[in-house]
């Protein structure tokens, strides 16, 4: 018998594999296709204080191996998403991670303490969405802000914190102590890479916002490495994730030094990505007769 | 819709054949289960095998039999996706996520006056909304130019009214046009088109105290709900997303003209 569980911050989830934030909304409208009893956790869409009303469209474009999105984190607000989202979740076996976003301090705050009595797992905390005017990756992209709000979140949490990181600074392995030094549980890598295209034939730009985040299968090497120089550099988990498509790139992610990985952009191009991508890193295991998946985490010869 | 809401599902289905009908538009014949579930105003999202061209193109549904399990297609080539497409031939497989969108709401028009309003690509969801519907129907039809498609399809179904922008078949102008030239009058309106088509429909509408429903096109992603990609502002507080944006993939594409804010 193969053991598929791994933990993170004390929260022993049932194999590595989560959804990314944002791409799976609350997992209803994936639940049509993947039984969610067989994820590891559900990473939910990111939730503010306050209904969010979001972008302009067009809000996503596609672009070589990848789509760009600027949503701008549109959210129906912590209140209904207590009332009518955690319920939802809470009738599977796997674990809810709450992705929070916030233009202050305080909006995140507010978040943090409304979800202190609900029976969620993990916290998220999005410093990291490149497509909104004020907060999130205002507070990512410097280590004294990146540990000042991780602090601030610590003081009030009543779960594990894990801090999602943007792809869009200098230095990951500098980002990823800052976050540790603050409290962090554990982090998770890597958001969306800031982009755009452009219509030739229209000279405009194909999103509204102008920018977006980039994602999917054409950023997998830029998350494999700052996944990478980030377990190098902390020894807090790692929650790894950028382009994973099937097993093969989830098990890269583990043996440059994820405890968990995240399936993101594909959910959009194959809705059963996660469940085969749970299922593919078994067979892989019982090929190379691997019997804990937590072998695995780091284990890509460092020579 | 009465019952159950069908799983959306992500199918394997067999071309059964494919032509070119127009300038860029194909006519795409597909045999599938999902025909059991579509009707009309409703859409598929289509893979391209491209692994570069990664998302599904969201095509809406121009015909179901559901006798012979095939839905209909008819596409215009746009880019890349649609373009892989088009080179597919009976006996190929292609996969496709469906059925997805709520529709036109066929009760909603039974033995009242109609307009079935379609402007170029927006053309094919009436010609299966002109054979589920129960009504006295007008079809109103927009081109380009004389490069027609389906017209003689829609025409086994209703009265059709031709306009193409350069005069070259019927009234010159548009589907309003075709109005105003023909005296005519509806108790509802059903449409897919472009924005500015759909626009002036609302208006009239509007101004005529009738009620449209319009078929509304965003870029996508998902196609499922989930990523918030294609939404439109409407007018009240949404009932899912709690902010002035509907999802277009699931809430819609067939909104009632007051609802959104276009």
């Amino acid at each position: 018998m193969i053991n598929t569980k791994v933990a993170i911050a004390g929260v022993t989830l049932n194999n590595p594999v989560m959804t990314a934030s944002g791409t799976f909304g609350s997992g209803m409208e994936y639940s049509d296709f993947v039984d969610l009893n067989k994820l590891g956790a559900v990473v939910t869409k990111g939730v503010a204080n306050v209904p969010w009303e979001g972008n302009p469209t067009p809000r996503v474009a596609e672009t070589y191996g990848g789509m760009l999105n600027a949503i701008g984190l549109q959210n129906p607000g912590i209140d209904v998403f207590a009332e009518r989202d955690i319920p939802f979740l809470k009738q599977y076996d796997t674990k809810i991670i709450v992705n929070i976003c916030g233009k202050t301090v305080e909006d995140y705050l507010k978040v943090v303490e409304r979800l202190a009595d609900e029976p969620v797992d993990m916290l998220e905390i999005n410093v990291s969405c490149p497509n909104v005017k004020e907060g999130a990756i205002a507070f990512g992209q410097k280590p004294d802000s990146l540990y000042h709000i991780t602090s601030e979140i610590k003081k009030k949490a009543k779960q594990p914190v894990i801090m999602k990181l943007s792809p869009n600074v200098t230095d990951i392995a500098e980002m990823s102590k800052a976050a540790e030094a603050a409290g962090a549980d554990a982090l998770s890598m890597i958001n969306t890479i800031t982009g755009m295209k452009i219509d030739i034939h229209k000279r405009k730009f194909a999103l509204a916002n102008k920018t977006g985040g980039l994602s999917g299968p054409a950023i997998k090497p830029v998350a494999v490495r700052m996944v990478y120089q980030a377990a190098q550099a902390v020894k807090i988990p790692i929650i790894g994730m950028g382009g994973i498509a099937n097993a093969e790139d989830a098990i890269e992610f583990l043996l440059a030094g994820a405890s968990a990985v995240a399936v993101g952009a594909m959910n959009f191009v194959n809705p059963y990505t996660t469940v085969e991508v749970v299922q593919g890193i078994e067979e892989y295991m019982q090929r190379y007769g691997i019997e804990d998946v937590t072998e695995l985490i780091g284990a890509v010869e460092n020579i | 819709m009465d019952g159950q809401i069908p799983l959306k599902k992500k199918v394997k289905t067999t071309i059964v054949s494919q032509k070119q009908i127009a300038e860029q538009i194909y006519d795409l014949w597909l045999e599938t289960e999902l025909a059991q579930d579509a009707h009309a105003g409703q859409f598929v999202a289509v893979y391209p095998q491209n692994a570069a061209t990664l998302l599904p193109r969201p095509i809406s549904i121009c015909e179901v039999d559901k006798e012979q399990c095939r839905l209909r297609l008819v596409y215009r080539v746009a880019g890349k996706g649609t373009a892989e497409f088009s080179a597919y031939r009976a006996g190929d497989t292609l996969e496709v996520l469906g059925v997805l969108g709520n529709g036109f709401p066929i009760e909603a028009a039974k033995g009242k006056r109609v307009f079935l309003m379609g402007g170029g690509i927006g053309i094919p969801p009436m010609l299966e909304l002109s054979k589920e519907l129960d009504a006295e129907k007008h079809i109103l039809l927009g081109y380009r130019n004389q490069d027609l498609f389906l017209q003689d399809d829609l025409g086994e179904n209703g009265q059709v009214y031709i306009a193409t922008e350069d005069g070259s078949v019927g009234v010159q102008g548009n589907v309003m046009d075709i109005i105003k030239v023909n005296d005519l009058h509806a108790d509802i309106i059903m449409a897919c088109g472009p924005m500015p088509m759909l626009r002036a429909i609302k208006q009239y509408a509007a101004e005529q105290g009738i009620d449209a429903y319009l078929s509304l096109e965003e870029r996508m992603a998902c196609g499922v709900g989930a990523c918030l990609g294609c939404v439109c502002k409407t007018k009240e507080i949404d009932h899912h997303s709690h902010v002035n944006n509907a999802r277009i993939c699931t809430d819609g594409p067939v909104f009632e003209a007051g609802e959104v804010d276009i």
